[in-house]
This record gives structure tokens, C-alpha cells and sequence, in this order.
């Protein structure tokens, strides 16, 4: 196969894959975070700010798979 | 349609490259300067227009911090630095979703480059942060006591373990916070540039929405997230 093809599948794959844990990880997180302000809304001012928090703690796995992919695409 | 991870060299000054990233973090700084020596001029107790809106973000901001951490008075020892982190990459983010950037052509390479779409931006930007954490560390703790949190000999061997994850945890750090804020910002420029390319016309303004709106986020993530280590790295530890 082409070095080319094998590069953008490579890519696609990466990405694909890594995304897949974090939107989970951050499905979760809001899920609970609702959760908690339903239970509480006095507190949502500070739950919100945790919950941004963690997800941008997951998220930043997902950007990880992203530079990866950018890194097999690009370089 | 040329994406390249690394910023390109537009000229040299006096031996030192200038990359198109440069170009936009030297005018972020510009503009803030500017900015802050413009409001604090003619200081008056009741407060003119750009006195006034300086006023109005640092305050907000410094309430922020204050219920973040549950404490004023730290969030006002730790305010300079971490205000300063954040309006910088804010700034830097801001300026990079301006029409113009990765347009605009020099000698056939782009003119202007967002400024942490690089990663020596945000390299520096992390060590900056990681060292400073240490340093706030060993000036309200002390060397030893610092360094008794990642070398533990007195508890056991499994507190040993965790002594030296947490030191290796030190180093993942500056990795973590430099490869967030890059791969949010350059990610988004390649996006702004596919869709630039696929549809010209009005499809490309929702994306710069979303680049705004990231670039605040991230903003807020890498000060929150300083802060939050400061005040870990500056509390006694009791078990």
C-alpha cells in the first residue's frame, strides 16, 4: 500500500480510537454533575466549576490522541 | 492548504528567529501593557471609563479565584501570577481567531500564527507554571518539607511508591499542561482552515464560534488548574 494511504488510515484510526474513552469519560462526569445539581442547586455555582474542572482533565486525553494523529498525518 | 506543526521562521533578529507565532505573542503582550499602563495613567478614586473596566475584569476574576480556592487572601497571594497566565494565553487565543491569521502570506508562509499553536509557547508557558509551583512550595514549607512529599522515607514502603509517582506525576504535568493548550488551539486552526476551505461562505461561522469559545476554556482550565496545584503544593500535609 501507498505510504500516503497508509499515513491518513493511520491517522484515522488514532483519532478514532482515542476519542472514544474521553467521550465517555465526559458523558459520564455531566451525567453526574446533573445529577448533583438536581439533588442540590444551591451548590450548581461550585459543582459547574469542578465539573468544567474534570472535563477538561479528559478531554485533554482526547487532545493527546488528537496531536498523535496530527503528528502521523503531518510529520 | 499547507499545515505544518511547526511555526515558520519569517526572518531573524539579530541571530534570534522570528516565527509567525512571535509576531502575534509579542503584539498579545503589546496590547496588554498597553492596556494596563493606559489604565493605571491618572489613577482616581472614583473611576474613569478604562480605569473602570480594568477594574471591573480583575475584580471578577480575583472573585473567581477567592471561591475557587475558599480563601481571599490566597487568591490575592497567588493572583498575579495566575491573572497574568490567563490573560495572557486568553489574549493570545482571542487574537488568533481574528480574521487575518494563517491568511495573510509573507514570502509565501503564513504572516500571523495564533500564538499557542506553538509548542514552544506552550512549553514555556508550562515550565513557567510547574516551576513556579515548586518554587511557591519551598517558600512556604521549606526545601526539606517539600521534598518530603515525593521522597518519603518515614511512612512505609508504599508511601515511598507514591512519593516518587507523585514526582514523576511532577514531570507529566508540564507535558499535560503544554499538549492541552496546543492541541486545543492548533486542532482548532486546522479545523478553521478545512472548513475556510471546503465552504468559504458562511459555514466557517459557527467554528469561530466554537475557537472563542475554546479559547476562553482554555484559558480558564490552565489557570484553574496552576492555582489548584498552588494551593496543594502550599498546604501542610497531614496524614
Amino acid at each position: 500500500m501507498d505510504i500516503v494511504a497508509v499515513k491518513s488510515l493511520a491517522a484515522a484510526i488514532a483519532i478514532g480510537a482515542g476519542a472514544l474513552g474521553p467521550a465517555l469519560g465526559i458523558g459520564i462526569l455531566a451525567g453526574k454533575a446533573m445529577e448533583a445539581i438536581g439533588r442540590n442547586p444551591e451548590a450548581s455555582g461550585k459543582i459547574q466549576t469542578a465539573m468544567i474542572l474534570a472535563i477538561a482533565f479528559a478531554e485533554a486525553v482526547a487532545i493527546y490522541a488528537l496531536v498523535v494523529a496530527l503528528i502521523i498525518k503531518f510529520a | 492548504m499547507e499545515i505544518s506543526l511547526k511555526p515558520e521562521i519569517l526572518t531573524s533578529f539579530f541571530g534570534i528567529p522570528v516565527s509567525n507565532s512571535l509576531v502575534l505573542s509579542i503584539l498579545t503582550t503589546l496590547v496588554l501593557t498597553g492596556l494596563g499602563f493606559f489604565a493605571v495613567a491618572s489613577l482616581k478614586v472614583i473611576p474613569g471609563k478604562l480605569q473602570n473596566a480594568v477594574e471591573l475584569i480583575l475584580e471578577s476574576i480575583l472573585s473567581f479565584f477567592a471561591s475557587a480556592l475558599g480563601s481571599r487572601e490566597q487568591a490575592e497571594k497567588f493572583f498575579p501570577l495566575v491573572a497574568s497566565f490567563f490573560l495572557f494565553i486568553l489574549f493570545n487565543n482571542w487574537l488568533g481567531v481574528l480574521p487575518g491569521t494563517g491568511s495573510l502570506e509573507f514570502r509565501h508562509v503564513p504572516l500571523f500564527r495564533s500564538a499557542n499553536s506553538d509548542l514552544n509557547t506552550t512549553f514555556a508557558l508550562a515550565l513557567v507554571s510547574v516551576i513556579a509551583i515548586q518554587w511557591y512550595g519551598v517558600r512556604k514549607l521549606g526545601f526539606l518539607k517539600h521534598a518530603s512529599k515525593f521522597f518519603n522515607f518515614t511512612h512505609g514502603p508504599i508511601q515511598f511508591f507514591v512519593g516518587i509517582l507523585e514526582f514523576i506525576a511532577e514531570f507529566a504535568k508540564v507535558l499535560s499542561f503544554s499538549f492541552r493548550l496546543f492541541g486545543n488551539i492548533f486542532a482548532g486552526e486546522v479545523l478553521l482552515l478545512i472548513i475556510m476551505t471546503l465552504v468559504p461562505l458562511l459555514a466557517p461561522f459557527p467554528f469561530f464560534l466554537l475557537e472563542f469559545f475554546v479559547g476562553f476554556i482554555q484559558a480558564l482550565v490552565f489557570a484553574m488548574l496552576t492555582l489548584i496545584f498552588l494551593k496543594v503544593a502550599t498546604e501542610t500535609v497531614e496524614h
